[in-house]
């Protein structure tokens, strides 16, 4: 892996317009789509989620990044699915019953994303039926909760037991403004993301520790 | 713009405790008359809200009012406001909001009767509109039921109306996570305007009727969450700066369809709406530290009329319940204040001058919001010909503003932050002239899927 790869630095500087063409020019030197994916984009967002965990860089410019990785994907995209290639992990996500509060879960949602997460996101004000269903639907590893009201949190408990009482093995990682680590164990869940920014490692860890 | 003048010009007369066109309250508060007022509000612990929990949410709610003003009277504080903001289902329920109501105005005639303790409620029905998604602002159960409990509250004796509205707020969001301030604009001075024009019309037919007072609203749901998501690192303090300034374009549209104080305790935008509109203001900051963290805790009190807590849990501290041990640091907050004041005009504009110094230079907000710089920030909304322009002037004015700061070496900021000025200044030099032009440019942008221009009154 390497960050000097022309491809990877066009992801880390954001520029959308060049990461096309120069992914064709990975494909016409006889590069794999997977392996462009493993060790030219990755690394670029890696690089990017690296500077912003050092506060050089905000969410705006690991969005732009994001944006030049993406249009990077839509060119590999026939060709990742026709080598039937797919995202490492997948993961749901969902603001819990009650509460409209999305902002810190959407930034979960980016942040998993650039960790190479494949994340179905739920909305805001989601059921623990629903989420139920959600998972039954698109069979995640990783399903993360988010509430920013102290009266939303019991809706969390009843959503970790919901999954739980029908026998789902998800894991289960809850973050919010009034959540505590002592609180997400006394619910059964797996893990706790005391914000947006480590919502990645924690993820990360919990993925692999499960294989 | 409907103001065309500063009710308040000099910066050192944008002080606490002091407004142009102070508020009477019925028991004979005046906000803004030469005393700061605590103001108290309070969310409930961990508890689901539903029927079968309604007994313990009630308690809860007994609690906090018998013990807070309690405490209070025996603080000997001249008055306090009370803000009873509702969680979700007390709006949606509107008759669980207004059991609630009735139990803190019960509470607050008990503790009058008792000890003599003039108070007043700010009622803040919590806006629930944002529950269908796309938000339907103007029909639907969700705004129903929101009027029905102020008009409810309004009746029962609520004699403050307020509300954090959230018209423009499901585009926002995306505008503060991507950096993009023209997205900004949008939300805030075409969608919001048209929402909070509608809203406050409303608001204030429901005021006249049952002699209460329109009192304030807030960028809460913008501002503080711009304020927020910039504490956190995850967006530059500057942007963040910049998005307060142009928010007050926003929340001065409730003044202008007939708010008269005092603002909403959570805007912080509210120093450059009192300068413009001579009105009362609430703040908060350091004493709102339980509910949500700021770089501007001593700058934020610089013009305050009611100082506030913002919202804390009613868990048990050591001093006692916490909503108690709020109105306690509160009303020491106010007694501070109120003691500058009484020792004369110099020593209150002494202590005005230590709260600005003590946090202006840190951080890109507190220079914001500063008295200095509010006035300056006003005086350019008021010369705007529409909000549209009036903001895109006004976020002009608060680049320039931090930048010569911090040319001056008069504000500190990260050297990282210092490319989003040019960032900024691109954004506003490419805005077209023309509102519609912007509106049309910023409607092929928007993502539809997430909003619904017809909720504003735009034709597409």
């Amino acid at each position: 892996m390497s960050e000097e790869h022309p491809l990877t630095q066009a992801v880390i500087a954001g520029r959308r317009k060049d990461v096309a063409a120069l992914v064709q020019q990975c494909l016409d030197a006889g590069e794999k789509a997977k392996d462009i994916v493993e060790k030219r984009l990755l690394p670029g967002m890696m690089a990017v989620g690296e500077k912003f965990k050092r506060n050089e860089i905000f969410v705006p410019d690991m969005l732009i990044a994001g944006r030049a990785m993406k249009e990077a994907l839509l060119v590999l995209e026939p060709l990742l699915v026709a080598a039937d290639v797919k995202p490492e992990h997948r993961a749901l996500i969902g603001t819990v019953e009650g509460d409209l509060h999305d902002i810190g879960k959407n930034l979960v949602a980016m942040m998993w994303k650039g960790a190479n997460i494949e994340v179905v996101d739920l909305g805001v004000n989601v059921s623990s039926a629903k989420f139920v269903q959600a998972v039954n639907k698109y069979q995640p590893e990783l399903v993360g909760l988010s509430a920013l009201l102290t009266t939303t949190m019991p809706a969390m408990r009843d959503t970790v037991k919901a999954l739980r009482d029908a026998g789902l093995a998800v894991k289960v990682v809850i973050g919010g403004a009034p959540i505590t680590e002592g609180f997400a164990r006394d619910i059964g869940a797996d893990g706790y993301a005391p914000d947006a920014g480590s919502a990645a490692d924690v993820a990360v860890a919990i993925l692999q520790a499960k294989k | 713009m409907h103001f065309k003048s500063l009710a308040v010009s000099e910066p050192a007369e944008l002080i606490f405790g002091l407004a142009p066109k102070p508020v009477t309250t019925r028991s004979g508060m005046v906000i803004g008359g030469g005393l700061v007022y605590p103001e108290l509000n309070f969310t409930l612990p961990p508890i689901s809200i539903e029927a079968g929990t309604m007994p313990e949410v009630r308690r809860n709610y007994e609690q906090i009012i018998t013990g807070a003003l309690n405490r209070a009277a025996e603080l000997d504080v001249p008055g306090v406001v009370i803000e009873f903001e509702t969680l979700p289902p007390m709006t949606g329920h509107p008759a669980w909001g207004l059991d609630i109501v009735k139990i803190l105005l019960d509470g607050m005639e008990r503790e009058k009767d008792r000890s003599g303790l003039k108070s007043v409620l700010r009622m803040t029905p919590n806006d629930n509109r944002e529950f269908e998604r796309p938000p339907l602002l103007r029909r639907g159960r969700y705004w129903e039921a929101m009027l029905e409990l102020f008009e409810g509250s309004a009746a029962a004796g609520a004699e403050l109306l307020s509300i954090e509205s959230v018209g423009g707020k499901e585009l926002h969001d995306k505008a503060l996570v991507n950096g993009d301030l023209a997205a900004s604009l949008f939300s805030l001075c075409i969608l919001g305007e048209r929402d909070m024009r509608f809203l406050w019309t409303h608001l204030k037919r429901i005021a006249d009727q049952h002699n209460a007072i329109c009192a304030g609203d807030t960028a809460c749901g913008f501002g503080n969450t711009a304020m927020v998501l910039a504490e956190q690192k995850m967006i530059p303090r500057v942007f963040a700066a910049v998005v307060r300034a142009v928010s007050a374009v926003r929340s001065l549209v409730a003044y202008e369809c007939g708010a008269v104080g005092p603002g909403k305790d959570c805007g912080y935008e509210n120093p450059i709406l009192k300068a413009i509109t001579g009105c009362p203001m609430a703040m908060e900051g350091k004493t709102s530290a339980c509910a949500h963290l700021s770089p501007m805790g001593n700058l934020a009190a610089a013009c305050c009329d009611t100082w506030s807590n913002e919202s804390v849990q009613n868990i048990k501290l050591l001093g006692g319940m916490a909503p108690t041990c709020y109105m306690e640091q509160l009303a020491y907050d106010c007694r501070l204040m109120n003691t500058a004041r009484a020792s004369g005009e110099e020593s209150a504009r002494q202590l005005q001058r230590w709260l600005v110094e003590s946090d202006v230079a840190t951080d890109p907000q507190a220079f914001i919001i500063s008295p200095q710089s509010s006035v300056e920030l006003a005086r350019v909304i008021v010369a705007g010909d529409s909000h549209f322009h009036a903001g895109a002037a006004v976020a002009r004015k608060a680049v320039d503003l931090l930048r010569r700061a911090h040319a001056d070496g008069k504000l500190r900021i990260a050297p990282n932050e210092l490319v989003w000025f040019d960032n900024m200044q691109a954004t506003l030099d490419e805005l077209p002239e023309s509102e519609s032009e912007f509106i049309g440019q910023q409607l092929a942008l928007a993502d539809r899927s997430c909003f619904l221009p017809e909720e504003y009154g735009l034709k597409v």
